[in-house]
């Protein structure tokens, strides 16, 4: 036995030794939508040579609500595996308590950031999450072929509609089969809640939970706006959009197969590169409205970055979150990847407006983006979405109309509501 | 232990003794060897079962495990009179979302072992006789069952894509449709969509446990019905069938039991469709989508109940003798 041990120790000696004191080894979750990962590591390798930590990535699927219920998962057990997480913008109310609180460590730099995301991200005085980037979608549209046919970008819905329909049967007659009017993401998770939010909102049908907690979806313009959509299935949009997310919808548009579609900015840069079929040809707006008269509405969206409270290496994990947080890692991410900065000042940056001459535009637009009812609705959230988005799945896929799904959405929130939120 | 083996028995009745000593003994080094194993089971299987069941009586949520208190049976089914005399239901057992996910496993649980029992004994007779390279067919066979289910679905997800799928493609060029289908989207065809790929992958692993019961038919015996001039389809029903029907029963039994808690097929190719949610992706669902982690025990529990109760019904019905007697 005692020759065993003495080895140990002298291992440990010898594994202390070559490790200096300060260098921490930390793992990251993040989701691998677009080029994501291939943006982390480079910014890691920056932060590993600056630092001498050493950073490993977790790589998670694209879709939203599969990486919140792993996350879910790993933070309830206790996981001391993930050190820092990349966090949906809805989650910070339903996991506020497994978080660190960053309030002090970010003091200096927090103020740079819009005032309404640091708000988004503080659950009860407590800072959750550093913004890294934020998101408000945008209408892409091909300027070639709106310019070919001598339309003008739509400003409503129906315009929209009319437009690709138009477009789609001309070019289809011309010789182009696989050619579709408008693409977006309607398969039932987070991001049909995303879509049918802004359909509803623009029509002047409410935000489904107001801030109050009045459960407002059960109304004409609601139904009206989701009876809309039900019009474009299968005449300007596929029928395979009902299981389309994001990254399907992009590839219908990057192939150059779409005249319209509803993205995060993101997909801004991809479609721009050397790969894409659709390079130089499009443009982006802000979404379209019922009417004239209505408020453009774009779902609030983004990213955060969290530090888990299981964390043996916290402060090293808070040094990498105020890193990736940096005006510097920001300002790279918004010219590689088209995503929008969190730091005010970025918005006027020359560098950035060249890179992507969309987004010193796009500034107001988020300002006033939708939140969805993450905060009134609290750890119920998922479920009150879970339920929009399957009551509008199935108003969609033809499985009910919009009046009698949303009335039964009414009833199923208000038993989910029970004595309040 | 060691003590009851030395306190020998009288030497009069010593060769009875011996006999039952040994017999002792056996059983002995049985449950010796069997420890290991229960331990094991108890703490993977056991151990998990029974925290699910207990937390099925609790409001427990996942935020907060230990805080957990007994509700009794409110999970399942509770109800509340209103003052106007109403009485309102609440719990699982009233969810129409289970219910309506219970009708989907069964309704996919019944289709597809079905198929794949069909097309398991076509597969497996084609196997079982003699030609070239049969060895080389009854490997390559086994190559959809060999993959990973998630690396499955996820091929077949791109191969059912309804813009730039190969299925859609290939029924296209031979003109079978005329409009490419959004298999995984539209309500009619999300079932369709699984069960084929269902099919796809457990066939071989059907084909496989019937082409060993067919294997174990004596040859002899159709020798004679082919001196008798039998017809085959005569011999396939009076003969083969019956002989193999251990065998198949057997299959039957593995991969109802495997239906009736699929999930991994259908979180990837259909994850949120009410067509195609089953117990499992329901019982998900709420324990770490929904903050609802008791009731999600409470589904996981009904799950294992309705798998228990539909198997010994089965082998009831069936008389399966998994002891291998009859």
């Amino acid at each position: 036995m005692k020759p065993f041990v003495r080895t140990l120790i002298f291992c440990a000696a010898i594994a202390g030794a070559a490790n200096p004191a300060a260098a921490a080894e930390i793992s990251m979750a993040a989701n691998s939508t677009g080029k994501n990962l291939s943006f982390l590591r480079e910014q890691i390798a920056k932060f590993e040579k600056d630092t001498g930590h050493k950073v490993n990535l977790v790589t998670m699927p694209p879709s939203s609500s599969e990486q919140f219920s792993q996350y879910r998962l790993w933070l309830a057990a206790g996981n001391k595996d993930v050190d820092v997480y990349q966090t949906d913008v809805i989650w910070a109310p339903q996991l506020a308590d497994q978080f660190v609180d960053l309030t002090e460590a970010t003091e200096d730099v927090a103020g740079a950031h819009f005032p309404s995301i640091i708000q988004s991200q503080t659950v009860n005085g407590k800072l959750v999450a550093l913004p890294f980037y934020t998101d408000a979608p945008a209408l892409y549209y091909r300027k070639d072929l709106l310019d070919k046919y001598g339309k003008k970008p739509p400003e409503t819905w129906d315009e929209l509609a009319a437009t690709a329909k138009e477009i789609q049967d001309k070019e289809r007659a011309a010789g182009n089969p696989d050619i579709w009017g408008f693409v977006f993401q309607g398969n039932a998770y987070e991001g049909l809640t995303c879509n049918a939010l802004e359909w509803i909102k623009s029509s002047g049908g409410g935000q489904i939970v107001e801030p109050d907690g009045t459960i407002s979806v059960n109304n004409e313009k609601a139904a009206a706006a989701l009876e809309r959509v039900k019009g474009w299935i299968g005449t300007i949009s596929p029928n395979g959009v009902l299981a389309y997310q994001e990254e399907e919808s992009r590839g219908v548009w990057q192939t150059g197969n779409a005249v319209f579609m509803r993205n995060w900015p993101y997909a801004y840069a991809l479609g721009n590169g050397d790969d894409s079929a659709v390079k130089g040809k499009f443009e982006v707006k802000p979404l379209p409205t019922a009417t004239d008269g209505d408020q453009p509405s774009s779902t609030l969206g983004g990213w955060n970055l969290a530090v888990s409270k299981y964390s043996d290496e916290q402060e090293a994990s808070i040094a990498f979150v105020k890193f990736l947080g940096s005006p510097e890692v920001q300002k790279a991410r918004a010219i590689e990847l088209s995503n929008l900065p969190t730091i005010a000042a970025l918005y006027d940056d020359k560098e950035v407006a060249a890179a992507q001459p969309f987004m010193p535009n796009w500034k107001p637009i988020f300002q006033d983006a939708v939140p969805r009812p993450s905060a009134v609705a609290k750890v119920k959230y998922n479920e009150v979405s879970s339920k929009f988005w399957s009551a509008v799945h199935n108003t969609l896929s033809g499985n009910g109309t919009a009046a009698e799904n949303l009335e039964l959405l009414e009833v199923d929130l208000t038993e989910l509501q029970g004595n309040g939120w | 232990m060691t003590e009851v083996t030395v306190a020998g028995p009288p030497s009069a009745i010593a060769g009875k003794r011996i006999g039952s000593d040994l017999q002792a003994q056996r059983l002995r080094s049985a449950w010796i060897f069997l420890t290991p194993t229960f331990l094991v089971l108890a703490m993977v299987a056991g151990w998990p079962l029974v925290r699910t069941i207990y937390f099925s009586f609790t409001n427990a949520s996942l935020t907060n495990l230990s805080a957990a208190e007994f509700v009794g049976l409110q999970n399942y089914l509770s109800w509340v009179t209103l003052k106007s005399g109403r009485t309102i239901y609440r719990g699982l057992l009233a969810d129409p979302a289970w219910w309506n996910a219970v009708w989907n496993t069964l309704r996919f649980t019944v289709i597809s072992v079905s198929i794949e029992t069909a097309l398991g004994l076509i597969v497996a007779l084609v196997l079982n006789a003699r030609f070239p390279g049969r060895g080389l067919v009854r490997a390559a066979i086994l190559i959809p069952w060999a993959i990973p289910t998630i690396i499955s679905a996820k091929m077949w997800a791109w191969m059912l894509n309804d813009q730039f799928g190969i299925l859609n493609d290939i029924l296209l060029g031979l003109g079978l449709i005329s409009q490419k289908i959004a298999w995984t989207a539209s309500p009619e065809t999300a079932m369709i969509a699984v069960l084929i790929v269902d099919v796809w992958k457990t066939t071989p692993f059907m084909a496989l446990l019937i082409l060993a019961g067919l294997q174990m038919v004596p040859g002899d015996i159709y020798e004679a019905t082919k001196i008798d001039g039998v017809h085959p389809v005569k011999v396939f029903w009076r003969i083969t069938l019956p002989l193999i029907r251990p065998a198949l029963m057997v299959a039957v039994i593995f991969r109802m039991l495997d239906a009736l808690r699929i999930f991994d097929l259908i979180y990837v190719l259909t994850p949120n469709n009410t067509q195609t949610k089953t117990m499992s992706v329901l019982a998900r669902e709420n324990l770490f989508d929904f903050d609802k982690f008791a009731y999600g025990a409470a589904a996981s529990t009904m799950l294992f109940l309705i798998i228990a109760a539909i198997t010994v019904l089965y082998m009831w019905f069936g008389r399966v003798n998994l002891e291998g007697e009859r």
